[in-house]
């Protein structure tokens, strides 16, 4: 668990004097286990909230614990060897192989060699690159997707409890971005880091946060659910932010096993379960049904989507 | 990108061929008699006299001198470089960076007779002067290839937690190589040709026969020198480029 207590970072003007604060009195609990996604608009302290958490930056007031202890007790190199951290510019080294770079941290943490290889081999299976294919590759060979998922490789190579990510996905094309998002969720569902992912998109917050922390001007503006920041805004800011399709865009970002219900499914076009609702949605008007069957992965009926399951979420 | 660095680790055969033709070129032309009967002409008929000391034991000297100030250039340079590109000292880097490019316009003749007075003459001034010429590329290529290091790796650098002195060594050097060494190319280079100048203190090397050529009018004598360290700065420059890493 990482708690923000009254965390801020000011900067001081150098010639003018003025006092800016990139962060402000900020308190939050990041639940174990969770992804929690630090959302705002640029330039609302995302970033920093995200550094000071493995002490890239050094706050000027109040503090952070992780499992309890103050993190200033640790060295810093320590602290960070002790938690995954990924990047928009996602930052491999260029000169070390694909297997070297994800065996980094446990390189410096002194593991066996042997056993440190095996492990990053390992995790290049989980982040859905085939490991004889990609091992000895340099970084210069992959795409932008498959670079980020070595990042996403070396992160979590010391099997660190807790993730930063930076904008992880966000300089990756709509297409790759989609099926690391999926990936993503899917490595998450079994390993059940803690990790705070900062972003300033919307549906990639809605989709991927259990929890959303919505930031503005480096205070926190809301903190919840994304159902209970699109259904219960707190402030017209948070409001506006979300959007007048708010609804739309968190309906995009449930599945349709998700809202799925048991029932009688004979004669129902059949969708799968992957699908996003509001995809749903658009079949049952094409279709003219009101219910449609929800298939698993393999092609079995998993339940019912009904209109009335929609409109309750919705 | 991918081209650069494909000629950097797996260099084609003929490359390496070309790479050892100056060397080959260099060794022929110091087989006793080739090229003072080449030049014979040019000294009246007469094979030129090279002052009783063989041709390979000349370039030799010429190269020990070369090698060694090199020695010292990399011992001095890089960790200057290092230093003056670390945080906070933007400043300290701004001057060096004046100071070397300073240096370049220096005349070489002034620095060695500036350095006469107090170091004698021989070896010390010759060694200061090739020292403080070879600084100037190492130092500034150095800073320039620390500085062009991707942000986005030296912060992932720290981001996993490796310490300033792992981050250096591990990310920041390896990935500054290959311009430094095209720093230390041109270093050495250069310096084949100042040292030349170095004879004229009585340093040895095949500056000498330029000297004695020129003082006894002796043209021949004149283009052996001129040859020898011509071949040998090729030499070197190919030899160099063949050990180093390729750009990425
Ligand atoms: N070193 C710094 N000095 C002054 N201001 C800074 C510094 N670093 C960041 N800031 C400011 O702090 C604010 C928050 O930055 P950041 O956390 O990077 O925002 P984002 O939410 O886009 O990640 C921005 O207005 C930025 O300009
Ligand atoms: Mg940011």
């Amino acid at each position: 668990m990482i708690e923000l207590q009254h965390l801020e970072k000011k900067y001081v003007n150098e010639t003018s004097g003025e006092i800016f604060y990139a962060v402000k009195d900020l308190s939050l609990v990041f639940p174990d286990g969770k992804i929690t996604a630090l959302l705002g608009p640029s330039g609302c302290g995302k970033t920093t909230t995200l550094r000071m958490i493995n002490r890239l930056i050094e706050p000027t007031g109040g503090q952070i614990l992780l499992d309890g202890q103050d993190i200033m007790a640790q060295r810093p190199e320590d602290l960070r060897r002790q938690i995954g951290y990924v990047i928009q510019q996602i930052g491999l080294f260029p000169h070390l192989s694909v297997v070297q770079n994800v065996a980094t941290v446990p390189d410096l943490l002194g593991r066996p060699r042997a056993q440190t290889r095996e492990r990053a081999r390992e995790l290049l299976e989980l982040v859905g690159l085939e490991p004889g294919q990609f091992a000895d590759k340099h970084p210069h060979e992959l795409s932008g997707g498959q670079a980020q998922r070595v990042g996403v490789a070396r992160a979590l190579a010391a099997d660190p409890p807790v993730l930063l990510m930076d904008e992880p996905f966000g300089a990756l094309d709509p297409l790759a971005r989609d099926k690391l998002q999926e990936a993503f969720l899917d490595i998450q569902r079994r390993l059940q880091k803690t990790i705070v992912l900062v972003t300033h998109d919307i549906d990639e917050a809605l989709r991927l946060g259990d929890r959303v922390a919505l930031l503005t001007g480096g205070e926190l503006a809301q903190f919840g659910t994304p159902n209970d920041l699109v259904r219960h805004p707190e402030s017209e800011f948070v409001r506006q932010f979300l959007g007048e399709d708010a609804l739309l865009r968190q309906l995009a970002g449930l599945t349709a096993a998700q809202l799925a219900q048991p029932g009688d499914a004979t004669g129902l076009p059949q969708i799968s379960g992957t699908l996003n609702v509001r995809s749903a949605l658009s079949v049952m008007l094409g279709q003219r049904s009101d219910a449609l069957a929800v298939l698993d992965a393999h092609g079995q009926v998993q339940g019912v989507l009904t209109w009335q399951a929609l409109e309750e979420a919705g | 990108m991918t081209v650069a660095r494909a000629a950097g680790t797996r260099r084609p055969a003929s490359a390496r061929l070309l790479a050892l033709l100056w060397p080959a070129l260099l060794l022929i032309c110091l087989i006793p008699g080739v090229l003072s009967n080449l030049f014979a002409p040019l000294s009246a008929g007469i094979a030129p006299d090279t002052g009783g000391r063989p041709l390979w034991q000349l370039t030799l000297i010429h190269l020990q001198l070369v090698l060694g100030a090199e020695l010292i250039v990399l011992l001095i340079g890089v960790p200057l470089a290092v230093f003056v590109t670390r945080p906070g000292r933007a400043a300290l880097m701004r001057l060096t960076e004046t100071i070397t490019g300073l240096g370049q316009t220096v005349p070489t003749i002034a620095i060695l007779a500036l350095a006469v007075p107090t170091l004698g003459l021989g070896l010390p001034p010759t060694v200061l002067g090739l020292v403080l010429y070879g600084l100037v590329p190492v130092v500034s290529n150095g800073i320039a290839g620390l500085l062009a290091v991707d942000k986005g790796v030296l912060d992932a650098a720290r981001g996993v937690g490796m310490t300033s002195r792992q981050r250096l060594m591990r990310v920041e050097l390896p990935l500054s190589l290959p311009v430094l060494m095209a720093g230390i190319r041109t270093s050495t280079v250069y310096n084949v040709g100042t040292a030349t100048i170095g004879a004229a203190l009585g340093a040895g090397g095949l500056g000498s026969l330029i000297i004695n050529g020129l003082s006894q009018q002796n043209t021949g004598l004149v283009l052996i020198g001129a040859v020898l360290a011509g071949l040998l700065a090729l030499s070197l420059d190919a030899l160099l480029e063949l050990v180093a890493p390729g750009g990425r």
